[in-house]
């Protein structure tokens, strides 16, 4: 396996530029601290771009593999690799992570050095659960993305950070720690740790449930699913507007991933056999946390529940097990993340000048900032579904896989359509339109260039993937094919 | 090679620091006060030479010295070494506590380099009668350091207590090895392993000693029910002295243990694993949560030394006689655990300063914001006591938790690790107050140069080692298997 390696320098050049920038010392030197930032980003997303270029598209399996033995004595090796699947993510997240760079630039002024080197090795971190092909290098990757998150909340975040974080954390590790029993027991069965070892050993029923839940436990906390979602409104209006970002954008998708990665192949039966309480919980995510979000004031909280709520669309769309739905959830998760970031984006802007997220604070902020209402209208058409945008694109081809299995499901699921739009243009009619609500509002600033930037970084990509989603289903084609009929062959021990 | 020269060179590191122990002590009394930093170093060249010794005399072999009371295998000899470095720390992380605290006296280093000799000896017993010397001589070094700062009133009650109840334990541990010898007709640990091979076993005298034996060694590793006396001594006594009372003797605890159920007892298994599933479920969970309502932060590592035994106890426990995996797993624990202990009180120490004491949690507030350096070695010592990845900390766990599932204790293991995100939470809290708050203190922290290097590199080892564990994981394999055939 000598290539190059792609992979190790996804992972590692971020971590490295994030240790550089710790360097930097205290806020004396905050300028240089950004400056290395940003460009310790920049070099980490070019690095994942021959992941694109280099990627075969016919191709369902692992690509780009490396690796050594790591721990022998229990069978651990460093072991990467990445289907198609997983090359979308790993791009939405160094990307990711130049926006909230730059989104940090200026709102960031208390220990810049430590809040710019979190986020990049967060980073690469990230980049290494999506990347890794054995499981204990996937659950290290996995843990310790949770200490900078620990930190970027704790640190920068708002009043109540200290509660939502270490509610974050032990949310998170207790979920991970059932899914750390899990690994070790299939390690029991197959002597390696290697995930293509996992996908072949043969699990009675029982076995395969309690799997399958323990890896529920760790992924659903992460996506997050109902009931286990409490952390997130918590932690999303704690956390700055960067640490938001992240966590909506790529950290939940660690939990949907994962289910492609670890549940579905390693259980297949149980998946099967579970399917139904899965695509229950999805729908109340989809249905009951959309209510939620309506009656929200405040409006990081609304779009933690929009983003709960638009989670359900992906755990649905991989537990009807059909491509359409499958494709569909992937396009979901890429477009959320775009859509999330921009909209957390969008509050930061506005809360960096008010200092509030309420929404009763605000009204008619269209008359003082024209340039931003244009923007934000579009990430909330976006985030409602409308047509030509990435959000549609996703939920539309969910639906349609839905109908295929349940016309129930499908119905319950298009609900979103008119909730997500009455959430979302509510928010938007009384934040950006009417009256001028008082005289700060009056006197905000439009957004400045570099606000520009990101705005119109993230509408490119809202608009680009919803009007050529095949620039991204062309790529997971092949893995999701090869993945349902992976599932179609039972893995119960063969009767004698 | 004749009989006695063998003898004495399979102890040769024992006598070496026996021999510089008592020159020290009389060293002491013709130097002036102002020269006393000789000790110290000479107390460190003690143990790098006594390091010296156990490598080269080191033969890969096992060897039995005085009439097999005595043995010299590679397990005593990977312990040893651990517990050179680990004293060595200690002796790094204590100097300016203890000279600032008139506590910078002879009397300190050769108490220390006596208990460490007791804890050789602990680790190369092979005989009762051994084991107990060490044991004893630990203990009585340990009692008078407790109370070496002699007007402090918490320290001394902590001495009493900790003498009481050590005391009792000891004459437990020596009752339940007296019925031993009735029922097997010796006190040598090889002995007593073949006549319970050879159908001694159902003696009703046997399972009434093991009892004693077990509560005698519970005490002295402070697994509940017997843990009382560990959060007060860990409080009253010395920060200096508590770090080596925390961490070092564990070491040798743990192969007493070793020597005295696995080597001497293995047929006895099922008895004792019994025993031990209880201590270790008891341990666990009461020092996790009894840890969350500490504020101070010795009490409060007391606690999680409790639960850290707990842990320990379910490597142990996953022992089966084909399989001494488990063995392989606690001794790594083990060491990792001292590393950790040794990383937590060596900043409680360099936090500390002439008439002021670093004992609570709120001590640490905004330590970030003082030091990020010394803070971040905090974090990583924290997450590593957590269990949580890429520290040491989380090998540790990984290592029993897999040995244990191996022995079919599955719901043993999923309990041990809920519990864990109990155990974290406390830990998370001292990340908290370090970077969350707002320091109380504007000291700026200062210690020797050394200290501060050797408190970095034990931090970052733990870093380091977590990220490539594999070294550490084979050397204890290795002795383990050597060792326990």
């Amino acid at each position: 396996m000598s290539v190059f390696p792609t992979l190790t320098l996804s992972i590692w050049v971020p971590i490295f530029s994030g240790i550089l920038v710790l360097f930097t010392g205290d806020d004396k030197n905050a300028k240089a601290a950004r400056w290395f930032a940003l460009v310790g980003s920049i070099v980490s997303f070019l690095v994942t771009l021959p992941l694109y270029t280099g990627f075969n598209f016919s191709d369902g399996g692992f690509q780009f593999q490396e690796g050594f033995q790591w721990i022998p004595s229990f069978n651990i090796n460093y072991h990467l690799g990445v289907d198609g699947i997983a090359v979308p993510l790993i791009l939405l997240t160094s990307f990711t992570t130049v926006i909230v760079v730059i989104a940090g630039w200026e709102v960031i002024q208390k220990r810049v050095a430590q809040y710019m080197a979190s986020f990049l090795i967060m980073s690469g971190l990230m980049i290494g659960v999506f990347s890794s092909l054995d499981a204990i290098l996937y659950y290290v990757f996995w843990e310790a993305m949770l200490i900078p998150m620990f930190l970027v909340i704790g640190i920068w975040g708002g009043p109540n950070r200290v509660y939502a974080t270490i509610k974050f954390f032990l949310y998170t590790l207790l979920g991970s720690l059932l899914m750390l029993v899990a690994f070790i027991y299939l390690y029991s069965q197959s002597h390696s740790f290697e995930l293509i070892d996992f996908y072949q050993i043969r699990l009675p029923m029982n076995v395969q449930i309690l799997i399958f839940l323990a890896f529920f436990m760790a992924f659903a906390v992460k996506v997050p699913m109902w009931p286990v979602h409490t952390w997130l409104p918590d932690a999303h209006v704690e956390a700055p507007t960067g640490g938001s970002v992240v966590l909506a954008a790529i950290a939940l998708k660690l939990g949907g991933y994962s289910f492609l990665r670890f549940s579905m192949p390693i259980a297949p039966d149980a998946s099967h056999y579970l399917s139904g309480f899965m695509i229950t919980l999805s729908l109340i995510a989809v249905v009951y946390i959309a209510l939620v979000a309506l009656v929200q004031k405040d409006m990081k909280k609304l779009i933690a529940y929009s983003s709960i709520s638009h989670m359900g669309f992906v755990t649905l769309g991989f537990f009807i097990f059909n491509p359409l739905g499958m494709e569909g959830a992937i396009v979901q998760m890429i477009s959320h993340g775009f859509i999330s970031s921009a909209m957390f984006l969008a509050v930061g802007v506005l809360y960096d000048r008010m200092h509030s997220r309420q929404i009763a604070d605000y009204g008619g902020v269209v008359n003082s900032m024209p340039k931003f209402t244009a923007f934000a209208v579009l990430f909330a058409m976006s985030n409602a579904g409308l047509p030509g945008t990435s959000g549609f694109v996703g939920e539309f081809m969910v639906i349609l896989g839905a109908i295929q299995a349940n016309f129930w499901y499908a119905f319950l699921a298009s609900t979103t359509l008119i909730f997500g739009a009455a959430y979302t243009l509510w928010m938007v009619k009384r934040v950006f339109y009417g009256d001028i609500a008082n005289s700060h509002v009056a006197e905000l600033v439009d957004v400045n260039h570099r606000e520009l930037l990101i705005l119109v970084l993230l509408s490119i990509l809202v608009l680009g993937l919803g009007l050529y989603p095949q620039a991204l289903t062309e790529m997971t084609h092949a893995t999701v094919n090869q993945l349902l009929e992976h599932m179609t062959h039972s893995k119960l021990p063969a009767s004698i | 090679m004749n009989g006695i020269q063998s003898d004495l060179l399979n102890a040769l590191p024992e006598i070496f620091v026996l021999v510089m122990a008592m020159f020290i002590l009389i060293l002491d009394l013709f130097l002036k006060s102002e020269n006393r930093i000789a000790i110290f170093l000479l107390s460190q060249i003690t143990l790098l030479g006594a390091a010296f010794i156990t490598i080269f005399t080191y033969t890969g072999g096992v060897g039995y010295s005085f009439s097999g009371m005595f043995v010299d295998d590679p397990l005593a000899n990977a312990v040893k070494l651990m517990i050179y470095l680990s004293t060595s720390i200690m002796m790094f992380y204590t100097r300016s506590y203890i000279s600032l605290r008139g506590m910078f006296r002879g009397e300190f280093y050769s108490l220390i380099l006596f208990a460490m000799l007791g804890m050789m000896i602990m680790v190369s017993g092979q005989h009762f009668l051994t084991l107990y010397m060490g044991l004893e001589l630990l203990s009585l070094c340990l009692y008078s350091l407790v109370a070496m700062d002699r007007d402090n009133f918490h320290a001394t009650e902590a001495a009493m207590k900790y003498f009481v109840l050590g005391a009792l334990a000891s004459g437990m541990l020596l009752y339940g090895m007296s019925m031993l010898y009735g029922a097997t007709g010796s006190l040598n640990i090889t002995d007593v392993a073949n006549a319970l091979q050879n159908n001694a076993q159902d003696h009703p005298v046997l399972i009434l000693g093991l009892v004693f034996v077990v509560a005698g060694l519970a005490f002295k590793l402070g697994a509940v029910p017997f843990h009382m006396w560990v959060p007060d001594v860990y409080q009253g006594a010395p920060t200096a002295i508590t770090l080596f009372i925390g961490s070092v003797t564990k070491l040798a605890a743990f192969v007493f243990v070793v020597r005295l159920l696995v080597q001497g007892l293995s047929v006895l298994v099922v008895d004792w694993q019994g025993m031990l599933i209880i201590m270790s479920v008891l341990s666990i969970a009461l020092g996790n949560v009894t840890a969350i309502a500490q504020t101070n932060i010795k009490r409060m590592f007391a606690y999680s030394t409790i639960s850290h035994i707990g842990y320990l106890l379910l490597g142990i426990l996953s022992y089966s006689p084909t399989n001494p995996n488990g063995i392989a797993a606690a001794m790594f624990y083990v060491a990792s655990y001292v590393l950790m202990t040794l990383a937590g009180f060596g900043m409680i120490l360099l936090l500390s300063r002439k008439g002021f004491e670093a004992e609570n949690i709120e001590d640490l507030k905004g330590l970030n914001q003082r030091s990020p350096w010394f803070a971040f070695m905090m974090l990583i010592t924290m997450f590593s006591m957590a269990g949580v990845p890429p520290t040491l900390g989380f090998y540790a766990k990984f290592s029993v938790l897999q040995s244990a599932l191996q022995a079919g204790f599955v719901w043993l293991v999923v309990y041990a690790v809920l519990m864990a995100v109990i155990g974290a939470f406390y830990y998370l809290r001292i990340v908290k107050v370090m970077y969350f708050d707002e320091p109380l203190d504007h000291h700026e922290i200062r210690n020797y140069p050394e200290m501060n290097m050797v408190l970095s590199a034990n931090a970052l080892g733990l870093l380091i080692l977590g990220l490539m564990p594999q070294r550490l994981m084979d050397i204890c394999a290795y002795v383990v298997v050597r060792s326990l055939q």
